[in-house]
């Protein structure tokens, strides 16, 4: 059960109200100005209780709001995407999908974790908790990106890489490790957005980037539930959530026209010393 | 074996002089062992064979030739999070600093091997776990630049159960610290060795651990990314007992070669050696391959 979903009924209950008595003041020549304006007043009062104090367990329902905008999403609202399965290897893991894109006109190759919305999405894909292949497929993209000068963009959300048998037998620890290490050096500006949750090693292996973007209230976490969080969702319509997205793609539109003008050497020096400095006394 | 002069200086005042402290029971059989015939064991049991996990000094000196040049030794963490759990994170830190006689859970320096000057990093599980905060992981990316600067090959032996929890954020992050280290480092033409001890896990084995240009793993160790207990509780049931060992990495194709204790220094001056002409030259025009000294015998 999501914590803040529960607490967000009454919320829902009054937007509903409120929506009435618009359509309603809308057919009719009463005056309800008096009546909205104190049911909105109320509104922001319970919104503000929710979601203005949150403990760190509230926050992390947050980020896994069944309502939030997921990866698919992300991809689904670019100008055009054209996936591209596989690791080349073993399988094509469901938990991350990629492939080329246009964003905003510009030719990019996007790569996204997607934890899926109903039971048998989420199952497909496995959570939003890639094995290795998932980082095998994200190294091979990624080098794909260079070796046709693309900029790349990744969306981060998961609770951590799959923890089982067969990911330990194909060495998760080794395909995070060269995600991370194939990233660090990609002479192309990366640009690594965390629109859910960030969680530990395994959404830090798309998460080196040039810049990294965060949706409001968000949280990136060394372990997966604890201090995770982000943006609010619940009482957000269809037509506003994609007015969001594109908030965010225009975001990351912005920041890869700054990037890309800047010379791959001093691109790889800057994001050198933007990782160095963190937790250098 | 000789025990260097830095670390006769280190230990001169920690050991404790009762004869007491000179014994040690094995985990493995239950004999009570006389801890310098352990050290003199390389701290492997002389009756089942049972590893000790070895403390960064001793590490160290059974793997150098004589001296050992340690760099960052004086860097500590802060606080960042103002953690508490069940002791305030700095009385953690106190206590690790006072059992381990360590500043931190990663020693690193200048030294040689075999004759090979090499820059060496040493993880210690006896400090918090060998986590890395943010002071192991400046340690370790201050290794591999300097490493780089000097046109020296780099080892690093890790023991580490990952990024450190009470630091948050500040420590997930250095896993891309030492990435971007370790990267520039290899691009530029240097020569990488990790070698995993007991236990390799989580952050420390899915960054610099797994980015070596060659992984000796010590045999026996537990290595892996999630830890045992979590993947069980994953999939409720039992693990086998091989399960993340090195030899069962070693079957699965992740890790280069299993080597015993008592062979890791030859074997990895060997391994040094095959340094010497591969991608020796740099894009400054130096080497960056290791160079036998005169002492080389």
């Amino acid at each position: 059960m999501n914590v803040i979903v529960e607490r967000e009924k009454g919320l829902l209950e009054l937007e509903q109200r409120i929506a009435e008595l618009k359509a309603q003041a809308a057919h009719q020549p009463v005056d309800l100005t008096a009546e909205i304006g104190a049911l909105e007043a109320k509104y922001g009062e319970i919104q503000r209780e929710i979601f203005g104090t949150m403990t760190p367990w509230q926050r992390v329902n947050m980020a896994r709001h069944p309502k939030r905008p997921i990866g698919t999403d992300y991809l689904a609202a670019l100008d055009r995407f054209d996936e591209l399965h596989g690791d080349r290897h073993f399988r094509d893991d469901h938990a991350i999908v990629g492939g080329f894109a246009k964003l905003r006109g510009r030719r990019v190759v996007a790569i996204a974790q997607d934890k899926g919305r109903d039971t048998k999405e989420k199952v497909f894909r496995n959570f939003g908790m890639s094995a290795p292949e998932g980082y095998r497929k994200v190294i091979r993209l990624v080098e794909l990106a260079v070796h046709l000068r693309l900029p790349v963009v990744t969306f981060v959300d998961t609770s951590g890489a799959d923890p089982g048998i067969g990911s330990e037998e194909r060495a998760q620890a080794e395909a995070i490790a060269q995600s991370l290490a194939t990233l660090a050096q990609a002479p192309v500006p990366i640009v690594a957005t965390v629109i859910g949750e960030g969680g530990s090693g395994g959404a830090l292996a798309l998460g080196l980037a040039d810049r990294v973007l965060m949706l409001e209230h968000a949280v990136y976490s060394v372990a997966s539930p604890e201090g995770a969080a982000a943006i609010l969702w619940g009482d957000a319509g269809r037509a506003e959530e994609a007015g969001t997205i594109a908030r965010v793609l225009d975001t990351v539109d912005r920041a890869l026209g700054t990037l890309v003008t800047v010379p791959t050497p001093t691109l790889l020096d800057r994001r050198y010393a933007k990782f160095r400095r963190i937790g250098a006394p | 074996m000789a025990v260097p002069e830095w670390l006769r200086l280190r230990r001169a005042q920690p050991v404790a002089p009762e004869e007491a402290a000179q014994w040690t029971k094995c985990p493995g059989c239950g004999e009570m062992l006389y801890r310098p015939d352990l050290a003199a064991n390389v701290w492997v049991c002389t009756r089942c064979g049972h590893l000790f996990r070895m403390h960064a000094f001793d590490r160290i000196s059974m793997l150098v030739d004589s001296d050992f040049t340690e760099i960052g030794g004086d860097l500590v963490p802060s606080d960042p999070l103002g953690w508490t759990d069940k002791v305030p994170y700095p009385q953690k830190l106190q206590r690790d600093r006072d059992k381990s006689k360590l500043t931190e859970g990663v020693v690193c320096g200048f030294t040689s091997m075999g004759g090979f000057a090499v820059a060496l990093g040493v993880m210690d599980f006896n400090f918090r776990g060998g986590t890395m905060g943010t002071v192991v992981g400046e340690r370790i990316t201050m290794l591999f630049e300097q490493a780089r600067e000097r046109n020296l090959p780099c080892i690093i032996v890790t023991a580490s159960g990952g990024a450190r929890m009470e630091e948050g954020m500040l420590a997930l992050m250095q896993m891309a610290k030492t990435t971007l280290a370790v990267r520039r480092f290899h691009d530029d033409g240097g020569y990488y060795i990790s070698v995993l001890t007991d236990p390799t896990t989580g952050g420390v084995s899915a960054s610099f651990a797994f980015q070596a240009d060659v992984i000796v793993a010590e045999a026996h160790a537990a290595i892996g990314f999630a830890g045992r207990r979590v993947i069980e509780q994953t999939i409720r049931q039992k693990l086998p007992d091989n399960f993340q060992t090195a030899e069962f990495l070693l079957e699965k194709g992740a890790i280069d070669l299993v080597v015993e204790r008592r062979e890791l220094k030859e074997r990895l001056v060997r391994l040094l050696d095959y340094g010497v002409g591969a991608k020796s030259v740099s894009a400054n025009g130096r080497s960056a391959a290791p160079q036998p000294t005169e002492t080389r015998a």
